[in-house]
């Protein structure tokens, strides 16, 4: 076994001090050594999207991302998408419109949209939904998902 | 107004995505982690295990006193098999469990398990279904002569009368490769030893805990009251989880052999390997159809590839037994003729997934029609019009009894609303310019909410289909609610709330949901077979009506009222036609704290419940429509239209959400996903770079009408919901890919109907014409 | 899906990064975009003994156009070809190839330097360097040295790249006006490997083809120039016949490979299809 690294995570504006395996992955180091087990791993080789995280400003696989090299970068999950009780206008509109069932996909795709949309936010609802073939869900059938993403949006664009 | 009816949001949510759901992973930190060793061939003796020095390898050896997976069938033609936990003498799958090691974290115990030489040697395996059948296969299990696990064999006295005086017959031969339900969260348990009463505790990704908790405690030679089974949170299980898995068993062991918290989280890899696969069946059926279009006789033999072993408690019958008593859907078949085999193989076992054979057998009835039709001269609709059930409750041919359905009536509600003359225009404007859509219909009955009596049917040992329901009010007026019932992820705690907090007149919103814990909710069988709503659902009301009984006893007695009298409605008991109202959660107090003022009442404000009905169909209407790219072979669903009766909606969004998903899958299987081994019982499906479930790019907006015929096959009204999309969709796409590709006169009769297989189609019929 | 254990380095300028490259010779391993690597590691597919991360290389971080070639610096992501980075034939073509390029999250980390080191025989941007004559710029402790794309790729993740080579940039010439490209991939489902892909760039003049790029991918070892076929073309009309010739004829240009996705005759008619739809968009 390789040294473990002390490393500095800045995960939702705070600060954690981790020491891990450089092979320990993003997405682990978060949910084992931050507690935020609200990214999920689906599949560990970059397709299922479930680990979709925030890292400066750009959705990114966390399963494909090694925990060391988000040393000075600010990561946000799922945990610090909602400000307080108010959900984010994703997770309203997700939950308005029946945009999830099990969950397990769920703060990937919410992660996925609200990065896309902090890195372009013009994009259009076109784009949005071709961003949107980057993740799996196999309950939704994504109807209801393509819903909520188009509303949020809307709130999104209009700063609400 | 009455809660039940209402798209009301779901309760689940909020903490779901706020990601404070709790999902098995999420309670592994701190477990030390198991790895299992598993046989890297298909077929082969273990001749010997090597451990790397100084690690603990934990083998076959060491589970000595745990039994064996022995599902087992009531029947004559049933062949029971074995499981062992970790494989013994020899192997039977690629990815079967061999041994296992522990070590502080999921990498660490990877990295032992890699050091762990397997000395097996490999033997030829036997992987195809119709190989497995030829004389003189390989043997899968030496107790499985012909390797045939179970079948089920009928013939109607006039089957061959109607063959003979048919004006056309019609053979087809379907075939569906193997599927994986491929939940997005994978199996895993955290099992966790209790040192104060010597409990065991395992966490557990699964659909069925009670059951699970049984047939642990019979592994392991305990009584249930040693173990507790919690179910939390699960990520889709679509039937995958609903099996005893050896790993559990391992896992649970290992917790009371150690004396300390241990997890495993299976990998992706590992679920594709291991878990549990579907769906691969042939079935070759021959129709015996008048000049008319009437079908007079229906002969099928039926296989299923059922892989190594058998999956408990629902055995290997589960695909072949279905097939059989359930081919002739929502026809009349008058006369029924039926040969349905399991077969076992050197693959993964097979458990149900949500549909289990009615996918494949709904494609054979309604290729079936459609190439009837064809030969006969008749329009599709007209020629279904002549054959689907229009009198109940009707008898099939199984004897199987059909409540109330809208069979025809969804049938046309579909074709109206797809305008189909309009979409013939358009056909022949872009087959014009080389463009070729089709569009496909597909007519089905889903038997939804069945009890006892199907399963004892069966012939199955442990016969499930009731559920029980504690219903209990507390002093505050809140309800909680216990089921034997296990959701995971289909929202049943809202719908269940739902139909309490009408029963009761409180709101959903304090009504708590007891799901999944074995210690907290009374024996039931869980989620499986699209049973939840009607079964639990129905439990859940005769329960909260006994508490809602002893509630209007109060509430009459402290307002100087009849019970009958009393409504409870918006949080207080009322007596009509006044204005004298009481708070429920004060009758409730009054009930708790001042009982003896109602000591001649009976019942208290903890009521459960049983309930065990015979079952019901819904039925449902499928329409797609589809561009087929001739030169690539690729396929595009542009349209998708269900007109679905499943009797009352408790939640009409929760029921779209339960098509919207089963859909997906469906055309999923339809065009997409297909595990693959390779002669020598390799999988080469191991990623999903290779497995293909379809992102939102492949799955087109899915309309939906709904039908409600109301029968009293159920309490609540309600029908199953949950396995039609999956149903039906298969058999509109490729009907639509058959139309699309008409000028060819190509037929389609394998899914998933890949581009590959739409191309070499292609190529067959133009090389056969030139 | 562990991967197995490794050392990390994170050098933040060349200089040290080549040092670690010399030092560690086959056991180091580039690590940039990771969405290949990271993958392969977490199958154990692939098990180096130590990574040295360029991502903090920001002198490497650069796209600009100079001397009649696109430079694209090693550290920029396929999310940077998004929209055109050079105006003219050139940056539409590139922006029209990137949509096909895994996922949008896999774009924002993957880089087009690490796709050609990689040289995955699906990838897309193998296929661009082939077709538009890249030149890669590698660089190990003693020198520099500038690799034609035709020389650069070996074989199924194999290249000229020595295990002490690090790649500094690529150079893309740039197409006059006169240019314009065309692209056609069929892959299973949505961001999935492509099982064929063609690109063309065309120049037409009065409706004959005077002058012709074309390559496929995804159907041989690596991507495949067919320069045969480019030849044939200049002095044709751009019309669809052309183009299904050419398409016809270069499904016969070779034996493409077989996979659980597609055999070696059903690649052939996905070469037909792709190369007669690149070569049409090329021309519309």
């Amino acid at each position: 076994m390789t040294d473990r690294l002390a490393t500095t995570l800045d995960v939702n504006g705070r600060s954690y001090s981790v020491t891990v395996e450089p092979r320990k992955s993003l997405a682990d180091a978060l949910r084992e050594d931050c507690g935020l087990t609200g990214t999920h791993l689906g599949c560990e080789h970059g397709v299922c999207g479930a680990c979709t995280v925030i890292v400066d400003g750009k959705p990114v696989r966390s399963c494909l991302m090694f925990a060391v090299q988000a040393e000075g970068l600010a990561v946000r999950t799922v945990e610090g998408l909602a400000e307080g009780d108010e959900l984010h206008p994703l997770q309203r509109h997700f939950w308005e419109q029946h945009g999830l069932q099990c969950g397990f996909c769920t703060p990937g795709f919410l992660m996925l949209v609200a990065g896309a949309f902090e890195a372009d936010p013009t994009i259009d609802d076109a784009a949005m939904m071709e961003v949107l073939s980057s993740n799996l869900c196999r309950c939704t059938g994504y109807q209801n998902i393509a819903k909520a993403v188009s509303l949020a949006l809307k709130d999104m664009r209009a700063g609400r | 107004m009455s809660w039940t009816g209402r798209a009301l949001p779901r309760l689940e949510d909020p903490t779901l995505l706020r990601g404070r759901g709790r999902y098995v992973a999420d309670l592994a930190p701190g477990a030390a982690h198991v790895r299992f060793v598993r046989s890297p061939v298909a077929r082969g003796r273990i001749l010997g295990i090597e451990a790397p020095e100084g690690v603990r390898v934990y083998t076959a050896a060491d589970l000595a006193d745990v039994g064996q997976i022995r599902p087992v069938l009531e029947r004559p033609d049933y062949v029971a098999v074995s499981q062992p936990v970790l494989a013994v003498d020899r192997v039977c799958f690629a990815g079967q469990a061999v041994a296992f090691v522990v070590a502080d974290d999921a990498a660490a115990a990877e990295d032992l398990a890699e050091r762990v030489f397997l000395d097996i040697e490999p033997e030829d395996p036997v992987v195809d279904l119709d190989a497995a059948l030829r004389p003189g296969a390989i043997q899968t299990h030496p107790e499985a002569p012909g390797n045939v696990l179970v079948e089920g064999r009928m013939r109607t006295p006039g089957l061959d009368a109607a063959f003979a005086e048919a004006a056309a017959v019609i053979a087809l031969d379907l075939r569906s490769r193997r599927q994986s339900a491929m939940p997005m969260e994978t199996r895993g348990g955290v099992a966790r030893y209790d040192t104060r009463d010597g409990r065991t505790t395992l966490h557990a990704s699964v659909q069925m805990p009670h059951m699970l908790r049984t047939g642990l405690a019979d592994l392991l030679g305990c009584p249930e009251a040693e173990l507790r089974v919690i179910a939390p949170d699960v990520g889709g299980g679509f039937g995958q989880k609903m099996s005893l898995f050896p790993e559990y068993a391992a896992l649970v062991w290992l917790a009371r052999h150690v004396k300390r918290d241990v997890a495993w989280i299976e990998d992706r890899r590992e679920n594709f390997l291991a878990s549990a696969h579907s769906r691969d069946q042939a079935f070759t059926v021959r129709g015996a159809f008048d000049a008319t279009g009437h079908l007079l006789g229906l002969e099928a033999n039926l296989r299923s590839n059922v892989g190594a072993f058998s999956c408990y408690p629902v055995t290997c019958g589960v695909e072949p037994l279905m097939a059989f008593a359930e081919l002739p859907g929502p026809y009349k078949v008058p006369e029924y003729g039926a040969r349905s085999r399991g077969v076992t193989t050197n693959t993964c076992t097979m458990a149900p997934y949500r549909g289990v054979a009615r996918p494949m057998l709904t494609l054979t009835m309604e290729r079936l029609m459609e190439s009837a039709a064809r030969r006969l001269g008749l329009d599709p609709v007209e020629i279904r019009r002549r054959n689907l059930i229009d009198r109940f409750p009707h008898r099939s041919p199984t004897g199987l009894v059909h409540d109330e359905g809208s069979y025809i009536a969804a049938m046309e509600a579909a074709v109206a609303a797809v305008d189909v003359p309009a979409f013939r225009l358009r056909q022949a404007e872009a087959r014009a310019k080389g463009r070729h859509l089709g569009l496909g219909l597909s007519v089905f009955s889903e038997r939804t909410g069945y009890g006892t009596p199907a399963y004892a049917a069966r012939g199955m040992a442990i016969v499930p289909g009731y559920e029980q329901v504690e219903c209990s009010l507390d002093p505050s007026g809140h309800v909680e609610l216990r089921i034997g019932a296990s959701p995971h992820g289909q929202g049943l705690g809202t719908a269940l709330a739902q139909l309490v907090a009408d029963e009761l007149g409180v709101e959903p919103g304090q009504v708590q949901v007891v799901s999944g814990d074995t210690d907290r909710t009374p024996y039931g069988w869980g989620t499986f077979a699209s049973r939840s709503m009607v079964i639990a659902g129905g439990a859940s009301r005769l329960a909260s009506a006994k508490v809602a009984a002893k509630l209007r006893g109060v509430a009459a007695r402290m307002m100087g009222a009849t019970e009958a009298e009393i409504a409870l409605e918006d949080g207080f008991a009322r007596v009509r036609g006044t204005n004298r109202a009481t708070p429920i959660r004060e009758v409730a107090r009054a009930a708790h704290h001042r009982s003896h003022l109602f000591a001649d009442l009976e019942g208290g404000l903890r009521q459960s419940a049983f309930y065990d009905p015979f079952g019901t169909f819904s039925n449902a209407c499928h329409v797609a429509q589809v561009e087929v790219d001739v030169e690539t072979g690729g396929v595009r669903v542009e349209r998708f239209l269900v007109v679905e009766d499943a009797g009352r909606l408790i939640n009409p969004m929760i029921v779209d959400g339960q098509i919207h998903g089963g859909v997906a899958q469906g055309i999923a299987n339809a065009l997409y996903e297909e595990v693959v081994y390779d002669p020598d019982g390799n999988l080469l499906t191991a990623s999903l770079a290779d497995y293909l479930p379809p992102t939102i790019h492949e799955i087109p907006p899915i309309e939906i009408l709904h039908m409600e015929t109301i029968s009293d096959a159920t309490l609540t009204g309600a029908k199953g919901v949950g396995e039609g999309g999956t149903i039906g969709a298969p058999a509109a796409v490729v009907n639509a890919i058959v139309d699309a590709l008409s000028p060819f006169g190509i037929e389609i009769n394998e899914i998933p109907a890949t581009p590959e297989r739409i191309r070499a189609a292609i190529r067959s019929a133009r090389d056969s014409r030139t | 899906m562990k991967p197995a254990a490794f050392d990390y380095h994170r050098p933040t300028d060349v200089a040290a990064a080549l040092a670690l490259l010399d030092l560690h010779g086959a056991d180091g391993k580039v690590l940039a975009g990771g969405q290949s690597l990271v993958a392969a590691m977490n199958f154990r597919l692939a098990r180096p003994g130590v990574l040295i991360d360029v991502n903090r290389l920001a002198e490497l971080d650069y796209l600009r156009v100079e001397g009649g070639h696109l430079r694209i610096g090693a550290l920029t992501r396929h999310a940077a070809f998004h929209r055109p980075v050079v105006e003219g034939p050139l940056g539409r073509l590139l922006s029209r190839v990137v949509d096909h390029v895994a996922h949008y999250p896999i774009r924002q980390r993957g880089t087009f330097a690490g796709s050609l080191a990689h040289a995955d025989p699906a990838s897309e941007w193998c296929l661009a360097a082939t077709v538009l004559d890249a030149e890669i710029v590698v660089r190990n402790l003693r020198g520099e040295r500038l690799i034609p794309a035709a020389a650069f790729f070996k074989g199924t993740f194999t290249t000229a790249l020595e295990p002490d080579e690090l790649i500094i940039e690529i150079r893309l010439p740039l197409l006059d006006a006169g240019w314009q490209g065309g692209f056609s991939e069929f892959s299973r489902r949505a961001g999935d490997f492509a099982l064929a892909m063609a690109l063309a760039a065309l120049k037409v003049e009065g409706g004959i083809i005077r002058a012709a790029k074309l390559g496929i991918g995804g159907v041989a070892d690596r991507a495949i120039r067919l320069s045969g076929i480019e030849a044939a073309l200049v002095g044709r009309e751009a019309t669809e016949s052309s183009f299904r010739a050419a398409g016809a004829e270069a499904s016969h240009a070779l034996e493409p490979g077989a996979d659980i996705h597609a055999s070696s005759g059903y690649r052939r008619d996905l070469i037909a299809a792709m190369v007669t739809r690149a070569l049409a968009e090329a021309a519309a």
